[in-house]
C-alpha cells in the first residue's frame, strides 16, 4: 500500500509547506529583522542627502557590510514566506497557485543574490 | 463546481470593522507593500554599486514628488509591521491575548508607527539641513 493509505494515520507524508518550518523561519527571520531594519532605518535617516561618496564609504566598513547582507538575507527569506502566505490563503486554483509560488521564490532568491553581489561589489 | 464558481460565505458585507480586524489585514496589506519595496532596496544598492552617475539618477527618482510620497509609504509600512509584528511575537508566546490587551497594544502600535514615521521623517529632513 502507498504511504499515508493505511488507517494509522498518515506516516511519511508530514507537512512540507506551510508546515512548522516556515512558521518557525517566519518568526526566526523576523526577530532578526527587528535589530536590522532599526538599525538600517537609523543610518539612511543619519545619512538622509549623503551622496555616492558617503554611502560607498558607509558601505566599504565590513562591519555595514556584513549587516546589510544579513539584513538582504532576512529581508528576501522573510518576503518569501509572508507573500506565500498570502498566495495560500487567496489563490486555490492548484495549477496557479504552484506556479506564483514558485516564481515568487525565484524571484526572492533571485532579488536576494543580486543585492549581496551589489554590496561585495562596493566592499571590494 | 470550479474552484472559482464556489459560493463563500459573505463576511465583507456582514463584520462591523473593528481595530482587530483592521488592524489584522493592515498588518497583510503593509507585508505586500514592503515586498515591493524590496525591489526599491536592490535598486538603490545597485545603484550605489554602479557608480556616482547611477547613483545620482537613483537620487534624482527617489527624490521626486512621487518618489518622496512612496518612501513614506514605505516607512510608514516598515514600522506599521515591525510594531505590529512585535505584538504579534508576544502572541505567539501566548502573552497580551485577553481582549482589553488586544486592544491596547492595537492602539500602541498605531500610536507608534505614526510618531517614528514622523521623528524619521523630520530627523532626516534636518540631517540633510531644512531646518
Amino acid at each position: 500500500m502507498p504511504p499515508g493509505s493505511t488507517r494509522s494515520g498518515a506516516p511519511g507524508l508530514g507537512a512540507a509547506e506551510p508546515g512548522y518550518r516556515t512558521w518557525r523561519d517566519k518568526r526566526w527571520t523576523a526577530l532578526a529583522l527587528i535589530p536590522l531594519c532599526v538599525w538600517f532605518v537609523a543610518s539612511l535617516v543619519a545619512m538622509a542627502g549623503a551622496g555616492h561618496g558617503a554611502m560607498t564609504a558607509w558601505i566599504e566598513s565590513p562591519l555595514v557590510a556584513g549587516l546589510l547582507i544579513l539584513l538582504i538575507l532576512a529581508t528576501f527569506y522573510h518576503t518569501a514566506l509572508g507573500l506565500a502566505e498570502v498566495v495560500e490563503d487567496y489563490l486555490h486554483h492548484q495549477a496557479t497557485k504552484i506556479a506564483v509560488l514558485f516564481s515568487i521564490k525565484i524571484v526572492a532568491a533571485g532579488l536576494c543574490l543580486i543585492g549581496i553581489l551589489a554590496v561585495l561589489v562596493i566592499l571590494l | 463546481m470550479s474552484s472559482q464558481n464556489r459560493p463563500l460565505s459573505p463576511h465583507l458585507q456582514i463584520y462591523r470593522p473593528q481595530l482587530t480586524s483592521m488592524l489584522s489585514i493592515l498588518h497583510r496589506i503593509a507585508g505586500v507593500g514592503l515586498s515591493v519595496g524590496t525591489l526599491l532596496l536592490v535598486y538603490w544598492l545597485v545603484a550605489i554599486a554602479a557608480g556616482a552617475e547611477a547613483y545620482q539618477t537613483a537620487e534624482r527618482l527617489m527624490g521626486s514628488f512621487v518618489g518622496r510620497l512612496l518612501l513614506f509609504g514605505w516607512t510608514l509600512a516598515l514600522f506599521y509591521h515591525l510594531f505590529n509584528g512585535i505584538r504579534h511575537l508576544f502572541w505567539d508566546i501566548g502573552y497580551g491575548l485577553e481582549l482589553p490587551e488586544v486592544y491596547r497594544s492595537g492602539g500602541a502600535v498605531v500610536v507608534a508607527t505614526l510618531g517614528f514615521t514622523l521623528l524619521s521623517w523630520i530627523l532626516g529632513y534636518a540631517a540633510m539641513g531644512a531646518f
